[in-house]
């Protein structure tokens, strides 16, 4: 029963580490994009429908890996090659994703698949306490290796140093010779092949069929989570865990009657990130900050 | 002296933005070892030229020869390829990483943080500066910052050291602790291009200097060879001629009284307000001269009202009204005009018509509203009144501010508070970046009002400009305004000198 509860918990973390590490990478290199759940949406309807018709779910997760990208590409067209406004283009995205996901998708509401396998076999899942640990899918432990992989990229390396720079002073940046918009398309193309991969997550394995609107606002709550991680990529793994873990309550809650309301637990990530932000605000480290230049456009003169 | 070989030679650099030109065919060059000077106003193209050399812009006409070679610098990483390491005006710091990762950044080479810490150390240990290299940039004072500025172009072994108005920032001590680092730092074999407005650092660091003025080199000159008022005079240029003559009949009524007025340094950039006094008569236009970042801004804001304080300032009496505590609306209920330096968003919205723009500061007219409606037919009269008086050239009918070339959108904003005629007028570099056409009509417009009787303040860095519109002119120097003096009793050598920072002590003093 427990093991249960803590298997369905670390499941539910996961699209939201994915899709929160991706978003912090957008968001280290200085810009904001609220279009999320569009992505994530793109992804999901494509995946499913890829897998449903190919059979395979290889096809499946690059189909949705790809889409999030392709929709990511259309935001990062708009906001750094026409400097529109981050804020207004990111919402834009996310009602184009879920209306666009809808149509594509509604084909396929009702079908099945065959969602993702296990990784280890099931006498090591079977095992007491720890089990829980090996019942997992093979993107379940990408989710944290990449997470691991972006805190070196972002922190250890030269060009991790150059993405942070741009997202702190572009102008800085661009004095000292980086190119910046070239710096943000890639983020940006990173971020939404995160959400992709998030998005198809969700019909691929946590409940494999398709629905509209089926990421039911997770890719909001992956952008309160990239601030309540501080842009830290360790804190995504564990916000993400404790914010699936709120989730979860939220619903088991409700089958149990609890007398707590669903709509008070549904908002506890939200007043857990609004916490988050007059703490860093208050005191707390530079490295911890939002990076200064978010949502600002850059525009370069030669 | 000029036996040393040539390390950098400017050969007709040019560099135009649209039809302005910001340098006109710039020739020098710098020598092996030689502090060089650039000095000019602002505007003069100084910050332009070392952009062309450090590779973020694109000269449109010339070349740049190395060592006797000729170069293209087309990115900032080449220039640092070759040597050429560059020291900004605004420092291009990220507050928010350590200084190890900000120097990091500056080196094309990939060095491993341990290696880069004991390299750090070394070289802050040879020249006596001391940074801790695992701070935060922004727990670092403005001086400490640019140590660290002067450092990662140090830990590049540069040939060529370019420090665009390092003194700007500094304290007299930090100035003087940068000089025998750039000293020691020449001595080792190094050049150092060193921008500067003030005269004083110029004569005591450099050994040759290039002026330059509106984009053209006036003369380089051994700076030994010249006095600081020969250099002045090459910087500003001579007495020009005047527009048109001023007819206001002399009047004894004071309209706008400020005494004792304070204002304490927002952040690190600002310049603090130091105990100034004005007093302006009907019919007098007052010029207030200096160099950009001496308090201009500041004195502006607390003009219009955008930064008001009954604390620090002791009178600011406007017609007899204290307004020390008046909102820029209630200012210009008053009659007072304003014109902020930055025409695009401040002194107007450019994303907003230019009937909208009108509305902004004419709302309060009855006869543009009335009971909170207001009447477009009238707002779209009073418009095209503006537009036609001022010769203000517009695209097509009604556009918006944005596509108003600068010239013509300064004449409408100037329009737009005339045509209130203002009883007190404060503007702030009203002809900046504006062609001569434009400048002249602004200029006359100015001095018609004058002439009505209204009195007006002219903050501007443009001696030219002050020598035509100011019957008297005072000098705002680190925050604090000389006394004010009548036209007559000035020279352009003279008013040089107080704005870079010459005779203003020993004459306060005096008093």
């Amino acid at each position: 029963m427990i093991d249960a509860l803590v298997l369905t918990i670390l499941m539910t973390s996961v699209p939201l580490i994915l899709a929160a590490t991706g978003e912090l990478v957008v968001e280290r290199s200085g810009v904001l994009n609220l279009g999320l759940e569009g992505m994530m949406l793109m992804g999901a309807v494509s995946a499913f429908a890829l897998t449903y018709v190919s059979g395979s779910l290889l096809v499946g997760l690059l189909a949705g890996i790809m889409s999030g990208c392709l929709t990511a590409a259309i935001f990062g067209f708009f906001v750094l090659g026409l400097a529109t406004n981050q804020v207004a283009t990111g919402l834009a995205l996310t009602i184009f994703g879920t209306g666009l996901s809808g149509l594509i998708g509604s084909d396929f509401v009702g079908k099945a698949i065959e969602g993702l396998p296990t990784v280890f076999p099931e006498t090591l899942s079977n095992m007491p306490f720890i089990g829980v640990f090996f019942a997992l899918d093979a993107i379940a432990y990408l989710s944290i290796f990449i997470s691991f992989l972006v805190w070196i990229f972002l922190f250890k390396s030269k060009y991790g140093l150059i993405l942070r720079a741009c997202g702190i002073s572009h102008n800085s940046a661009h004095s000292l010779g980086y190119k910046v918009l070239t710096v943000r398309w890639c983020s940006i193309l990173f971020g939404g092949m995160m959400a992709g991969l998030a998005g198809a997550y969700l019909p691929l394995m946590l409940t494999p069929h398709w629905s509209e609107g089926m990421t039911s606002g997770r890719g909001w709550i992956a952008l309160a989570l990239v601030v309540f991680a501080s842009w830290m990529p360790s804190r995504i793994v564990y916000g993400a865990i404790l914010f699936g873990a709120i989730t979860i309550m939220q619903l088991a809650g409700q089958a149990r009657g609890w007398t707590i309301p669903p709509q008070f637990l549904s908002s506890l990530p939200y007043i857990a990130t609004i916490f988050v932000l007059v703490l860093i605000s208050s005191k707390g480290t530079a490295k911890y900050l939002a990076p200064s230049d978010l949502t600002r456009p850059f525009i370069s003169s030669k | 002296m000029t036996t040393k070989p040539v390390l950098l030679e400017s050969r007709e650099i040019s560099k135009s933005f649209g039809s302005f030109l910001a340098n006109d065919s710039i020739n020098f060059d710098i020598l092996e070892g030689e502090i060089h000077g650039l000095l000019g106003e602002n505007g003069a193209g100084k910050s332009t030229f070392v952009k062309m050399v450090y590779g973020l812009l694109e000269p449109s006409n010339g070349t740049f020869y190395w060592n006797g070679k000729k170069i293209i610098i087309g990115r900032p990483q080449e220039a640092r390829n070759f040597g050429i390491g560059m020291v900004f005006q605004h420092f291009t710091l990220f507050p928010t990483l350590t200084v190890i990762e900000n120097i990091q950044l500056s080196l094309n080479d990939n060095f491993a943080t341990h290696e880069l810490r004991d390299t750090i150390n070394k070289k802050s240990a040879e020249f006596g500066i001391t940074v801790d290299p695992d701070i935060y940039i922004r727990d670092l004072s403005v001086g400490e910052q640019q140590r660290v500025e002067i450092l990662r172009c140090l830990l590049q072994n540069p040939k060529l050291l370019i420090m665009d108005e390092p003194t700007s920032v500094l304290t007299p001590q930090e100035s003087e602790q940068l000089f025998s680092v750039l000293k020691k730092l020449s001595e080792t074999g190094c050049s150092i291009l060193f921008i500067s407005h003030k005269l004083k650092e110029i004569k005591k660091i450099t050994q040759r200097a290039t002026i330059l003025r509106r984009g053209c080199v006036v003369s380089t000159v051994e700076t030994a060879d010249v006095s600081t008022e020969q250099l002045a005079k090459m910087m500003v240029g001579s007495n020009p001629q005047i527009v048109k003559p001023k007819t206001a009949k002399k009047s004894s009524a004071i309209l706008v009284r400020i005494s004792g007025l304070n204002r304490p340094a927002d952040n690190p950039f600002a310049t603090a307000l130091d105990n100034i006094s004005l007093n302006v008569k009907a019919g007098e236009i007052i010029g207030i001269a200096g160099i950009a970042g001496n308090g201009q801004s500041e004195l502006m804001e607390v003009l219009s009202g955008e930064w008001r304080s009954t604390e620090t300032i002791d009178i600011f009496d406007v017609l007899g009204t204290d307004i020390r505590n008046y909102s820029p609306h209630k200012r210009r209920l008053l009659g007072i005009g304003f014109l902020p330096e930055e025409r695009h968003g401040h002194s107007a919205v450019i994303n907003m018509k230019l009937t909208e723009n009108t509305l902004l500061t004419n709302h309060n007219n009855p006869v543009i509203q009335k009971n909170n409606i207001v009447k477009n037919e009238n707002l779209e009269k009073l418009t095209t009144n503006i537009i036609d008086k001022y010769d203000v050239r517009t695209p097509f009918q009604n556009p918006q501010a944005s596509s108003l070339s600068g010239g013509n959108l300064q004449k409408f904003v100037v329009g737009r508070e005339i045509i209130k005629k203002p009883r007190v007028l404060f503007v702030a570099q009203p002809t900046w970046g504006v062609d001569i056409g434009a400048t002249k009509f602004i200029r006359n417009a100015l001095i018609d009002l004058a002439n009505d009787g209204c009195g007006i303040i002219v903050i501007s860095q443009d001696l030219e400009e002050l020598f035509e519109l100011a019957d008297n002119i005072c000098v705002l120097f680190r925050g604090k305004l000389s006394e004010s003096k009548p036209l007559q009793e000035l020279s352009s050598q003279k008013i040089g000198m107080l704005m870079g920072g010459e005779d203003l002590h020993s004459e306060s003093k005096g008093h």
